[in-house]
């Protein structure tokens, strides 16, 4: 009993996706809206019973269950809330984008749920098998969601793509499973973490890390592994592209905090260099191909990619772990909050053209025609460039600390001349909202109107973008 | 009991013609195989270590591995289907609509 308490996040979402399935059957075309209700319902209840986790292990141990498989900690209650809240807020989005594209389908949801529900136990994982089956659980309803917008071609396109990659990488992860159990000749993280702490780390370890690292950096979008990021991300439908850059990179990262910074790769020096490398890699290439981009949807994939470098430096800062992995969980909701708040804009200005045109001339003067969306746009833009008073700052800010702390001082340097050269493309985006006159305006007479569950959305995303800006503490103090 | 060496060379050797397999086969189909050639080269590694640590948990993920690839296969054949419709085609050099 006490087992199934420690999971009851996902236990909530899997169980009720699960009769969901069955509900939508006698739910009619027309009214799926129904079937949308339900499952932000079902979320809700996973949200409090992860704010009761939290509540009743306010000493913050890390409790085992299920054969410790399970483990239950701060972390995973808080990624639980962030989980859950993504998929409130991408729900939210659904109600106007997915009936104008016509995928208005109840399997949309129950797809997302399984793999928010997915995400959640990739939380929650103390064992090898449980990443495993946690990462494809939360995968492969994925690679079904980016191909929802059938029979277009580009969704269908996004989807192939997607699962193509996406299973060479799961490829990776499972062989370097294999060779980690070959090593150490246990699955269980905190065993294999006590041999390594003892200074053994025989190098078949070192490898199978090392390829799990490469399957783990295909899921974040690493570079040089980020090949499909762009066009998956441009594919699919944006509720979809919105969820996965936030909650697919939120569960990327625990599978990363749990094996490489909790976890036995923290004491392994050259795979820490790694990921610092990788870090470096992605920080640089995914903001100048940014630059490059004259779509805002493409400009935000890459954006993404970039994101994932920033985070990866706090993955490679091993001298404080609890500081490094509380400053990671931390930037994985700010950039979350940011994320919907922008792909909010967006789903929103993709459900007004029917061809899903994200070119920068569709945002220009923006703020003439609908000042709300530019205003949130603006808000989004600024935090995810790290402004100061935004939450992108100071989820940069701890993420640069803990990797000066770990004598990592080139990769905060690179990160803060990096975050310098990504306002050049995001201000693009401002100037063209803001400051240009739209030509077209006369001839495309069209209604710029925000729907309510979106203005929602977009409203509770800004101010928790401002909140997390002005006062940290208040999410922070949940971790000490 | 026979050296697990010559098994684990043999995994190694699988895996590697399964990746090379995946980036340079250019239908979805074949790619699809080399990636089903990846896991299994994983699974055969896991049952040699098993028998090398005279214990079962190698031998448990192998049948998750074969669960989640069933499905996997369930969901890719879908997809390559689907776009084969679209495009009459399963070569994934024609597609193109996304610049890469």
């Amino acid at each position: 009993m006490q087992d199934l308490m420690l999971i009851l996040p996902p236990l909530i979402v899997f169980l009720g996706a699960t009769a969901l399935l069955l509900v939508d059957l006698k739910i009619a075309d027309d009214r799926k809206e129904t079937v949308a209700w339900i499952a932000m319902f079902l979320l809700v209840g996973a949200l409090i019973a992860a704010v009761m986790l939290l509540y009743f292990n306010r000493t913050g141990d890390v409790l085992y269950g299920f054969s410790n498989m399970i483990l239950t900690d701060r972390y995973a209650a808080l990624l639980d809330i962030v989980f859950a809240l993504i998929g409130i807020g991408v729900f939210l989005l659904t109600l106007r984008y997915n009936r104008v594209h016509q995928i208005m389908r109840g399997e949309f949801f129950v797809l997302t749920l399984f793999s928010i529900g997915g995400m959640m136990l990739m939380a929650h994982a103390a064992n090898l098998v449980t990443i495993f089956v946690a990462l494809e659980m939360f995968s492969i309803p994925l690679y079904v969601l980016c191909g929802v917008a059938r029979p277009r071609l580009d969704s269908e396109e996004s989807s192939l793509k997607y699962f193509l990659l996406g299973a060479f990488a799961s490829g990776f992860l499972v062989y370097g499973i294999a060779l980690m159990y070959g090593a150490t000749g246990t699955l269980d993280i905190a065993t294999m973490l006590k041999q390594v702490e003892r200074g053994q780390a025989p190098l078949l370890l070192v490898i199978g890390a090392g390829l799990m690292l490469v399957g783990l950096g295909f899921k974040v979008a690493a570079v040089p592994f980020h090949m499909w990021t762009p066009d998956v991300y441009d594919g699919a439908p944006t509720t979809v592209t919105a969820f996965m850059t936030t909650a697919t990179k939120a569960a990327g990262f625990a599978a990363l905090v749990r094996v490489f910074l909790l976890g036995p790769g923290a004491f392994v020096g050259s795979l820490v260099s790694a990921i610092a490398i990788l870090a470096a890699l992605t920080m640089i290439f995914g903001n100048l191909f940014a630059l490059a981009q004259r779509s805002v949807k493409r400009m935000l994939a890459y954006s993404s990619i970039a994101h994932a470098g920033y985070l990866l430096a706090g993955i490679a800062s091993v001298a404080n772990i609890g500081q490094s992995a509380n400053a990671v969980i931390f930037y994985l909701a700010t950039y979350a909050a940011t994320s919907l708040a922008a792909f909010g804009v967006l789903s929103e200005i993709g459900s007004m053209n029917r061809d899903e045109d994200h070119g920068l001339e569709r945002y220009t003067g923006l703020a003439k025609r609908n000042p709300a969306l530019a205003w949130v746009m603006a808000l989004a833009l600024f935090s995810l460039m790290g402004m100061p008073l935004t939450a992108g700052f100071t989820g940069k800010y701890l993420l640069f600390q803990s990797a000066v702390s770990s004598g990592l001082n080139w990769l905060a340097l690179l990160g803060v001349i990096t975050s310098v050269i990504s306002a050049f493309y995001y201000l693009r985006v401002i100037v063209h909202m803001f400051m240009k006159e739209d030509a077209t305006v006369a001839a495309n007479n069209e209604q710029y109107y925000v729907s309510k569950p979106s203005l929602v959305m977009m409203t509770l995303a800004s101010v928790a973008v401002v909140a997390l800006g002005l006062l940290p503490t208040l999410l922070l103090n949940m971790f000490a | 009991m026979t050296s697990i060496e010559p098994v684990i060379l043999l995994s190694a050797v699988l895996f590697t013609i399964g990746a090379v397999g995946v980036l340079t086969r250019r239908n979805a189909l074949m790619i699809f195989m080399s990636v089903e050639l990846m896991l299994n080269a994983a699974n055969l590694a896991f049952v040699a270590f098993a028998q090398q640590w005279g214990n079962l948990d190698g031998q448990l993920f192998v049948f998750f591995v074969m669960a989640v690839a069933a499905a996997e296969v369930a969901v890719g054949l879908a997809l390559i289907v689907a776009i084969f419709r679209t495009k009459h085609s399963t070569d994934v050099d024609e597609l193109s609509q996304l610049r890469g």
